[in-house]
């Protein structure tokens, strides 16, 4: 495979003049299939690839920098523009490591709450994710089909929280509201209808000869480079480690959900694709049970506190009640000292938010640790020996978005 | 959990007494401060010991404390997946120390110790390819020491005669907003115009 002779065996003459060197090509920054501003210096031999180098860093906003000198209820938006196919799961562990140092428990309708949302917003992420990736490989009707389906979720978003996409939704002890009453029956009429849908993709995709050929044994990946490169979500179980924080390190009430954990087999794009497919079934047997427990079990979605606004109500009656809304929404909560790193199974892998708090309003370190920053990295291993054309389809199995890679 | 973490702990310090300089379980987190010299072996040793196995890195970042002499603390994050625990290991480094790479142990610390040379400007020794990642070709600084200010120190922008991308010195319209909110009842020090005179005639006294 290294281009040196052709199939029959026989290879090129050599003369003296002659000179082969390998080619060079900027692969983005606006290349469509770089699912953002990626650039990559590929080193060509023929149409193979020597070697990978990701130029990264073109989207990079500052935000640990700016964290810094924000309080932590301003920051909290900062996470729906990392990873903005799916911006609740980020929110979630901001608001666990907080909830975290300061030891603020959860009311149990919020946290229903809160996976209902999350797992939303996996399929959210795994639609644009598996239909794009369809297209980077040749298919053009998955991501119109896909793309409709996630237009009626980021609604159901909107109808939670107001926003299609920065949400802000999950706060610091809670959600910000309560559900509108209506919303958990179009949701769960929703989640009895997507499967239609599902099977539709899958009609188009699974056996298709096409997206088979340009996506089996492309982009392997076995149990000791996941170690070595640190892989976490898909990547992981595509090769067939049943890993997933959600089972293994239970936060929030995921530990009472019935749901499977779908694994690879071969660890091959296709493999990968296979996972994600299934894993949107089981959001939406998580997605129902969800629904059933959050109507069983009314009350209040924010631990009032210091760190959660007053009731609407308190604050028209009580004047400690008004004071204690000024306070904090200009000076805010203060956390305890401490550090912490909370991780949350976001669609894309494990997302971690490392917080060091000095008992002030702001926090004084924030490291965000994305999973497509990881699997990015390992590009030049991934990619090495394959076409030129396997790399789209790479990037596109690595579900890499650069809002989360470039921070 | 506490219970597991805090026998890994001790198991930890008794197999290599020399590296820990010492350990704690809080919030639920295993953290161990590692001397400078011995981490790369320390971590080697975490990878392949049967109890600690931790086979995936995690994270590698650094905090500033300006204040102090040894300036940084570098910490990394390690998750075992066969032994379902995570640690964290700090280790407190001077300005001008080198910290040894640990990319031959784990491939995935490249680009975090990249990362930390571009933000913070900590020196890793044998690094294969330690260049900038992050920031802009031809930057100059370390965002992420608190000294730097948020701003930065250039901006760039089109110029319509020139036909390129020019960088200038920074240039504020409007002060840069930070407000101090701290509570007055607790932490800001307000210190009064011309207060600061009778502390210093006191002083004198």
């Amino acid at each position: 495979m290294d281009g040196s002779k052709f199939d029959d065996g026989s290879s090129d003459a050599l003369s003296g003049e002659q000179k082969i060197r390998n080619f060079n090509i900027n692969f983005g920054p606006q290349h469509p299939a770089a699912h953002g501003v990626l650039r990559m210096v590929l080193e060509l031999d023929g149409e193979i690839v020597e070697r990978a180098d990701p130029h990264i860093g073109l989207l990079h906003r500052g935000t640990e920098k700016l964290m810094e000198s924000r309080t932590y209820l301003q920051n909290l938006p900062y996470f729906d523009r990392l990873d903005y196919v799916a911006p609740m799961n980020q929110e979630h562990a901001w608001c666990l490591a907080i909830e975290r140092l300061t030891g603020v428990e959860v009311p149990r309708r919020a946290s229903l709450i809160r996976v209902l949302y999350s797992e939303i917003g996996r399929i959210l992420n795994h639609l644009l994710n598996v239909t794009t990736q369809a297209m980077d490989v040749g298919a053009l009707t998955p991501p119109l089909w896909g793309f409709e389906e996630r237009e009626k979720l980021m609604i159901f978003y909107e109808r939670a929280c107001g926003a299609r996409l920065h949400a802000a939704y999950f706060r610091p002890g809670g959600v910000h509201q309560d559900l509108p009453p209506d919303l958990l029956d179009d949701i769960e009429t929703w989640s009895h209808e997507f499967p239609t849908v599902l099977d539709d993709i899958d009609g188009l995709l699974t056996e298709n000869r096409i997206f088979k050929q340009r996506n089996a044994l492309i982009g392997v990946v076995t149990e000791e480079e996941i170690l070595e490169y640190g892989f976490s979500g898909v990547m992981v179980r595509g090769s067939g480690l049943a890993w997933d924080l959600r089972r293994a390190q239970p936060y929030e009430c995921y530990d009472e959900f019935d749901f499977e954990i779908p694994i690879g087999k071969n660890g091959d794009c296709y493999d990968r694709y296979l996972v994600r497919m299934e894993e949107m079934r089981q959001s939406l047997l998580i997605i129902r049970q969800a629904i059933a427990k959050i109507r069983d079990c009314p009350g209040d979605v924010l631990a009032r506190g210091k760190i959660t606004p007053p009731k609407r109500g308190d604050m028209k009656t009580s004047m400690e009640s008004l004071i204690h809304h000024f306070k904090l929404y200009t000076e805010g909560f203060h956390v305890p000292a401490g550090e912490v790193y909370a991780a949350v199974e976001a669609p894309k892998g494990e997302f971690g938010v490392y917080l060091v708090a000095d008992g002030t309003n702001k926090p004084y370190r924030a490291k965000l640790r994305a999973p497509g920053y990881l699997h990015l990295q390992a590009m030049d291993h991934v990619a090495k020996g394959h076409q030129l054309a396997d790399v789209a389809a790479i990037i596109g199995t690595m579900d890499i978005v650069f809002g989360e890679v470039d921070r | 959990m506490s219970e597991a973490l805090k026998e890994l702990g001790t198991h930890i310090e008794l197999k290599r007494p020399d590296c820990v300089l010492g350990w704690d379980v809080t919030h639920g987190e295993l953290n161990v401060d590692v001397a400078l010299g011995n981490i790369a072996g320390f971590i080697e040793f975490l990878k392949t010991d049967a109890t600690c196995k931790f086979s995936s890195l995690v994270d590698i970042t650094a905090v500033d404390y300006p204040e102090r002499a040894k300036r940084f603390d570098v910490v990394y994050h390690f998750l075992s997946m066969y032994q379902n625990h995570r640690i964290r290991l700090r280790v407190a480094v001077r300005e001008e120390d080198m910290v040894p790479s640990i990319t031959d142990i784990h491939p995935s610390a490249n680009w975090f110790e990249r990362e930390v040379f571009d933000m913070f400007g900590i020196l890793f020794s044998g690094h294969p390819d330690l260049r900038r990642l992050l920031t802009d070709y031809g930057f100059r600084g370390y965002p992420l020491r608190k000294d730097f200010p948020t701003t930065g120190y250039t901006e760039v922008r089109y110029d319509e005669v020139e036909k390129r991308v020019v960088y200038e010195p920074v240039n504020l319209v409007q002060e840069y907003r930070q407000f101090d909110f701290m509570s007055p009842w607790e932490g800001a020090e307000y210190i009064l115009p011309g207060d600061e005179k009778t502390d210093e005639k006191s002083g004198a006294k």
